[in-house]
This record gives structure tokens, C-alpha cells and sequence, in this order.
């Protein structure tokens, strides 16, 4: 199927919009995503380590009620996994490859794409949340702490950008 | 009434709502191209300005949205749950995640994206989150001064400043307008081939 060209910007961000009323709404708080991530590690930990993950103050407490899993934001996530599908299907975007700019190889990539998830999941855990749940939904909220979380993100992310440039660009 | 004020948030009815709104959330993500990581990375070199364009059409949306909602008393201190401002450990996380954006490509939300739509990397970013993650919780007890500093609980920017929320909203929509405006001319005068 030949690729199809993304939407509007403007277009798509009102739809993110709206849906993030919707959560409001129905659910009474907003979107997230790295929360599941959070959750999903502890289950995966739990297996190896269950004593070390009951007993860590941070984690202990998803696992008093059963499965870290069995929490909203779990399901979201899934829906968010089956969503892209969707779309990309849709769209002839669907396809196994490893995305960087023509200067650099695949291996390297991976490297720094481990790096980067490192970096986010931890300071998504100190901010409580991430761009979704955090920036998106804290700022539409009026929560000053979503405004705080963005403004560094961007300082930081323009401050690191020329270290990984031949990352991105040609 | 909202799942979060009847309590019911770890219900089966609020995981199939979530899973719902997740679909929604991830079909307008990759919409927007933002199961590229390319496409997202483009925003710190200046050269696709979708990141901002989506972010803060979003935001102005639920802004705008949220306000009606309140003022027509669907949306309630109790119905909806705000997320507490924690201003060091949001500074601090935030900076330290603008770093990961960019090295790694993607944020936790669009890695989803990514991952579904077939790219390897962000797989390897989602694996290398929940590591990161778990490093936090070891380190969350250390932490603990740090986030203390600045630990405001639940506020409000229109609380805060003694501003209505109507007006700061219709003035953000005015600051919004004129990004986008302001972008639309730098597309224009680079002649910038955004990716399609």
C-alpha cells in the first residue's frame, strides 16, 4: 500500500485535544504513558526480584492490591499501542525499521535510543509523569508544574540537540 | 460524575474507558507523524515545527475546552484530579527528560507509537525507559529532599496569579495564534520542506 502523507498538525492536535477532554471527563484525570512503562518494569523485575520490588517504597505499593497492571493507565497504554497500529496500517506507515539520519548506522542509534529511553524513564518518574501526562495534561489543567516541566524540557532538548546532530541530520 | 470521584478508577469499566481513550490518543498521535522519530527530533534543529504545532494546538484545546466544562459545572475540584506541582523535581525532570527527548528520539507516549508502527528504536527506547524507571525507584528515597523543595501540592496557575482562568486562557489562545502565525512565515521565507 503506498504511504500516505501525515494530517494537519493543527488537525491532529485538536483531536488530542478533545480526546484529553474526554479523559477528563469520563476518567476525571488526563492522558499518560509513562506510567504503564514504569508499571510494565516492575511487573517484568517482580519476576526475577518479587521481595526486592514489595518491599522498595516507591514500588511496594502497586503490587498491595495484586498486579501493578491492574491500573488505568495500563489500558491506556494498550489502547495507545493499538491506536498507532491502527493508523499506521491505515496509512501504509507500517514497517520494521530503525529510524536516524543518513549519518549514522543502526547500531549506533539503538545505543542512543537506550540512552535516551534511560534518561526519560527516570526523570518521568521524578516529574511525576511525561509529556502526556505531565506537559499535555498539567498544562491544559493549569497546573504551573506541567508549564515548569515543559520550559525545561525545551531548554534542555535545544541545549543537547548540536551534541546529536549527525543523529538527525544530514 | 467522573470515574476518579466515584472512586472507581481500578474498575473494569475504567480500564475499558482508558483503553478507549488510549485508542484515540495513539490513532492522533501517528496522524500527526509522530511514530517518526525524525519528524519529532526535527523540532530541536528547527527544521518541523509539528511538535509545537500539535503540543500547543492540544493545550489550547483543553484549556479552552476544560474552562467550558468548569463553567458549565460538568468539570468539578472533585470530578477531575489535578497532578501536584512539585516545582525542583519538575524542573529537574523535565530537564533531564528534554535530554533523553533528544538523544533517544522519542518520549514515552510516542515510543508506543513507534513501537506499534514497526521502529526498532523505539523499542529499545520503551525497554531502556523501564530500566530507567526502576533506577528511580532505588533512588527515590535519596531523592526525597530534592523533591521537597518547591512541593506546592495541587494549585493553579489562575489561583496563583490572581488572574481568572477565562482571561488567561484568552490569552494564551492570542500567545498561541501567534506562534503558529510566526511559524507559518519561517515555513514560508525557508521554503522548509517539513517531513510528509
Amino acid at each position: 500500500m503506498e504511504r500516505k502523507p501525515y494530517w494537519n498538525p493543527y488537525v491532529a492536535g485538536v483531536g488530542i485535544g478533545l480526546t484529553m477532554l474526554l479523559a477528563f471527563v469520563v476518567l476525571g484525570t488526563g492522558l499518560g504513558a509513562s506510567g504503564a512503562i514504569a508499571r510494565g518494569a516492575a511487573a517484568v523485575a517482580h519476576a526475577a526480584a518479587p521481595e526486592a520490588l514489595e518491599h522498595n517504597a516507591y514500588t511496594g505499593p502497586w503490587f498491595e492490591g495484586g498486579s501493578p497492571l491492574a491500573y488505568y493507565l495500563v489500558f491506556m497504554a494498550v489502547g495507545v499501542l493499538a491506536g498507532g497500529f491502527l493508523s499506521a496500517a491505515l496509512a501504509g506507515r507500517l514497517g520494521i525499521a530503525v529510524e536516524r539520519g543518513p549519518r549514522l548506522g543502526a547500531s549506533a542509534r539503538l545505543g542512543l535510543a537506550l540512552l535516551g529511553g534511560l534518561l526519560a524513564g527516570f526523570a518521568s518518574r521524578l516529574a511525576g509523569g511525561c509529556t502526556s501526562g505531565v506537559a499535555l495534561t498539567g498544562m491544559s489543567a493549569w497546573v504551573p508544574g506541567g508549564w515548569v516541566f515543559l520550559v525545561a524540557m525545551f531548554a534542555a532538548g535545544f541545549a543537547f540537540a548540536p551534541l546529536v546532530r549527525k543523529e538527525w541530520t544530514s | 460524575m467522573s470515574f476518579y470521584e466515584a472512586g472507581l478508577l481500578a474498575s473494569p469499566a475504567a480500564f475499558v474507558a482508558a483503553l478507549l481513550i488510549g485508542l484515540s490518543f495513539g490513532f492522533w498521535l501517528e496522524r500527526a507523524g509522530f511514530g517518526s522519530a525524525r519528524k519529532l527530533a526535527g523540532i530541536f534543529y528547527l527544521r518541523d515545527f509539528a511538535v509545537v504545532q500539535v503540543m500547543f494546538t492540544a493545550v489550547v484545546t483543553g484549556l479552552v475546552g476544560l474552562w467550558a466544562l468548569e463553567a458549565a459545572g460538568v468539570a468539578t475540584p472533585a470530578s477531575l484530579h489535578r497532578i501536584d506541582t512539585n516545582l525542583a523535581a519538575q524542573l529537574a525532570g523535565g530537564a533531564i527528560f528534554g535530554a533523553g527527548f533528544v538523544i533517544g528520539g522519542w518520549c514515552p507516549g510516542t515510543a508506543l507509537v513507534g513501537a506499534a508502527s514497526g521502529k526498532l528504536d523505539a523499542l529499545a527506547f520503551l525497554l531502556s525507559a523501564g530500566v530507567g524507571s526502576l533506577a528511580y525507584a532505588l533512588a527515590h528515597g535519596a531523592l526525597a529532599p530534592i523533591e521537597a523543595l518547591g512541593a506546592c501540592g495541587v494549585v493553579t496557575l489562575p489561583e496563583l496569579l490572581g488572574i481568572s482562568a477565562g482571561v488567561l486562557t484568552t490569552a494564551l489562545f492570542v500567545v498561541a495564534l501567534a506562534l503558529f502565525a510566526g511559524i507559518a512565515r519561517l515555513e514560508r521565507r525557508r521554503r522548509m520542506e517539513v517531513l510528509r
